[in-house]
């Protein structure tokens, strides 16, 4: 056991640290669900591109810097303390890139990675339909095969930036006959195509961060379809394990809500008569510890080549519902002001913890939802009969 | 960056866990409750032939002399097989306390330690944060607090009135007694230090021994419902059931590397050794608690009764959870430390 940084991760993070501290915009971006905010974290992808930090785990010649998972967890810690934008294209660079690194062909990874790296393309997800969420083996979306081209028919719901997005990565069934996780293929396409129409869906906060797309006879060429005809639920399902999970939620966001939320209790603490809060603050800075140490451990064993199984449907659970109860305190700890919306004049700057508090809720119900994670941990990694 | 145990001390908690399957069944543990003194010679005498009561003695003293990492696997699996001794009191803070004794009291460490190691000698360790001293009435020695002082007493100088608890295996006494200088064995300038290593050594041993009964909890859920049927299946096939056990495997999941963390400050004595402990107490307390309601509830009626195996393990969690500093204790050095002027918090202090 060694839990302590080598003086090359040193480095590393003082690397970033500094770069960070030159380039961070001071004034906060607009919501990338917006166009304008769109625009301005695009903007963002570009520089930090231009620094070669965009997607520092990636292999050089394609745009990183051939880090490993610790060096990985360093540049998150330190981009998430230095308050820098959120990544509008982190469909594409922590959901799309490891499947493409494991399936895509050599001309694949050079079409995609570097515009990726650079957000020159931002990426949108079509994995769930109207009649396939949780049951995402339910997809009824066909792509049938023409010649050199899929034609693509049907409709995707819930797509995750697809407003503004440039192209979608998604599951499509290329066998009519075929049923379940039988006969899907992972197709990669331009939002652009005649034939799709995107219908913004407005969230919770009144932004569309999703939309739903609908393909009339849309032609996609055979070569973006990644991994082999039919083999597409494998292909999704490979890397949809820890790596994936780690890279969607890494615990630097969640070590910087807990410090957030001590100086929130300590700047309130005279006005706070609910003695369960301090409490709820101790437990979110253990949980969002836990959360980091538990990551590093994996992170350690993932690097020596060990297989991370089942076990990983816990971390959703856990970061899911510590985000939720960090949000749930703040919101509590400011009391009438909470409902307060960003930009209220008399509000004093606290509507991002509102703004948290409802990002929150979606957390236990995206990325496969609490349920269905608490049936993997069951029957995958406890044994329960199905 | 790396948390992996050594190969050797994963090799010998192995075998101690293959030794406790056998020698310390539910069966056995049964009948050990059941007697007197509710301990066991012969018990004792194989935790001694197995090195356990040696691990922390010095060489010189006929010891092993392992450290505090080495025991947290065996807390542990102590924990999981709620092994009825109060081996820990003797072996890993009794001995944490003679060890570091003033020089002048060599003669305290050649007389006990030895025996120690040879598992002939049980000592009880009595500090204010517990309201009982466990074992005292099996004590050859007790270790009393009196502020931050160290006293060492024998059985003709205490008053013992047994306290019984809930588990069975816990033989809990209150200790009546008057220090004086003869008793003492060390002043409250150094001992303040030794008591804090004490408390933090006995939290973290908790803590282990927490983590160890969650997943023996949690394995008896499991065998249970895979078992059980009703309405034709099996009951660990509904969802309701999987979701119970599933959030214990949460618990436990998050709670080890928070052990494995406080482990590590303490074997190097970090300054944030306490901080780190105390938040593997409650981590490991409240997955403890959680496994017990949830395994109790999976195995319906047959978890409230006396004959299932659960409630073994179930008041070992209520009781542990505690002792060596309850909730609340361990909450507020948590939020002394977070809630400090200056406190280093936030991404990248989490190993600082």
């Amino acid at each position: 056991m060694r839990l302590e940084y080598t003086e090359r991760q040193n480095k590393f993070r003082a690397e970033i640290r500094e770069w960070l501290a030159a380039n961070v915009p001071k004034q906060p971006l607009q919501s990338f669900d917006t166009e304008e905010g769109f625009r301005q974290h695009r903007e963002w992808e570009h520089r930090l591109n231009g620094g070669h930090w965009s997607a520092v785990t990636w292999p050089e010649h394609l745009g990183g810097r051939g880090v490993d998972l610790i060096e990985w967890l360093i540049f998150e810690e330190e981009y998430w303390r230095a308050g820098a934008p959120l990544r509008v294209n982190q469909n594409g660079i922590f959901l799309l890139a490891p499947t493409l690194m494991e399936y895509g062909t050599e001309e694949q990874k050079k079409r995609f990675l570097p515009r990726m790296a650079a957000g020159d393309d931002i990426w949108a997800q079509g994995w769930s339909e109207p009649g396939a969420g949780s049951d995402m083996a339910a997809i009824r979306c066909k792509a049938i095969r023409d010649g050199d081209h899929y034609v693509i028919n049907g409709q995707k719901t819930w797509s995750t930036r697809a407003v503004w997005a440039d192209w979608l990565f998604g599951l499509f069934r290329s066998d009519p006959d075929s049923v379940r996780h039988h006969g899907l293929t992972f197709v990669l396409l331009p939002l652009n195509l005649p034939g799709i129409t995107i219908r913004p869906i407005k969230q919770l906060n009144g932004l569309p961060g999703f939309a739903e797309i609908f393909f009339d006879n849309v032609r996609v060429p055979v070569e973006n379809r990644m991994g082999e005809e039919g083999q597409g639920w494998n292909v999704a399902m490979a890397t949809a394990g820890f790596e994936r999970g780690l890279m969607l939620r890494s615990p630097g966001r969640f070590q910087q809500t807990a410090k957030a939320l001590v100086d929130l209790y300590k700047a309130e603490e005279k006005n706070v008569d609910d003695c369960s809060l301090r409490d709820a603050v101790v437990k979110s800075w253990m949980d969002a510890e836990a959360y980091t140490l538990a990551t590093y451990a994996t992170a350690g064993r993932l690097r020596k080549g060990e297989h991370i199984g089942p076990e990983a449907s816990t971390n959703k659970i856990f970061w899911s519902e510590l985000d939720l109860s960090m949000h749930e305190t703040a919101m509590r700890l400011l009391g009438p002001r909470a409902e307060l919306m960003e930009g209220s004049p008399d509000g004093g700057n606290i509507g991002h913890w509102l703004e948290g508090f409802l990002f929150a809720q979606a957390g236990p119900i995206y990325a496969g939802s609490n349920e269905i994670q608490r049936n993997i941990i069951a029957e995958r990694m406890l044994g329960l009969p199905r | 960056m790396d948390f992996a145990f050594k190969d050797e001390h994963i090799a010998f908690s192995d075998s101690i866990r293959k030794f406790l399957m056998v020698e310390a069944a539910p069966e056995w543990l049964r009948e050990i409750w059941e007697t007197e003194t509710g301990r066991s010679r012969e018990l004792r005498g194989k935790l001694a032939e197995q090195g356990l009561t040696a691990l922390s003695v010095p060489e010189e003293f006929g010891g092993i002399g392992a450290g505090d990492l080495e025991w947290v696997l065996i807390h542990q699996e102590l924990g999981y097989y709620a092994i009825p001794d109060s081996l820990i009191d003797t072996a890993y803070l009794a001995t944490y306390l003679l060890n570091r004794l003033p020089a002048a009291d060599a003669s305290l460490k050649k007389t006990w330690l030895p025996k120690i190691a040879d598992g002939s000698a049980r000592i009880a360790v009595g500090h204010p944060v517990n309201p009982m001293v466990a074992d005292a009435q099996n004590a050859d020695l007790i270790l009393m607090w009196h502020d931050d002082e160290v006293h060492a007493l024998t059985k003709d100088q205490v008053k013992l009135s047994f306290n019984p608890s809930i588990d069975m295996s816990r033989r809990l006494y209150k200790v009546s007694w008057t220090p004086s200088d003869a008793t003492r064995i060390c002043p409250a300038r150094l001992g303040k230090q030794l008591w804090d290593g004490v408390l933090d050594r006995a939290a973290l041993a908790g803590a282990a021994q927490l983590v160890g009964l969650t997943q023996r909890m949690l394995d008896l859920g499991i065998d249970y419902s895979a078992t059980r049927k009703q309405f034709g299946k099996p009951i660990g096939s509904f969802q309701a059931v999987k979701h119970h056990l599933a959030d214990v495997a949460v618990k436990a999941e998050f709670a080890k590397p928070v052990l494995y963390r406080a482990a590590y400050a303490t074997e190097r004595e970090q300054a944030r050794r306490g901080v780190y402990v105390s938040h593997a107490k409650l981590a490991a307390g409240e997955a403890a608690w959680l496994g017990a309601r949830k395994s109790m509830q999976v195995h319906g009626a047959m978890g409230y009764t006396w004959e299932t195996d659960l409630q073994m393990f179930m008041k070992r969690a209520w009781a542990l959870d505690a002792a060596w500093g309850d909730r609340a204790f361990h909450k507020k050095r948590i939020a002394d430390f977070i809630l400090a002027d200056g406190a280093r918090l936030g991404p990248g202090e989490t190993f600082a």
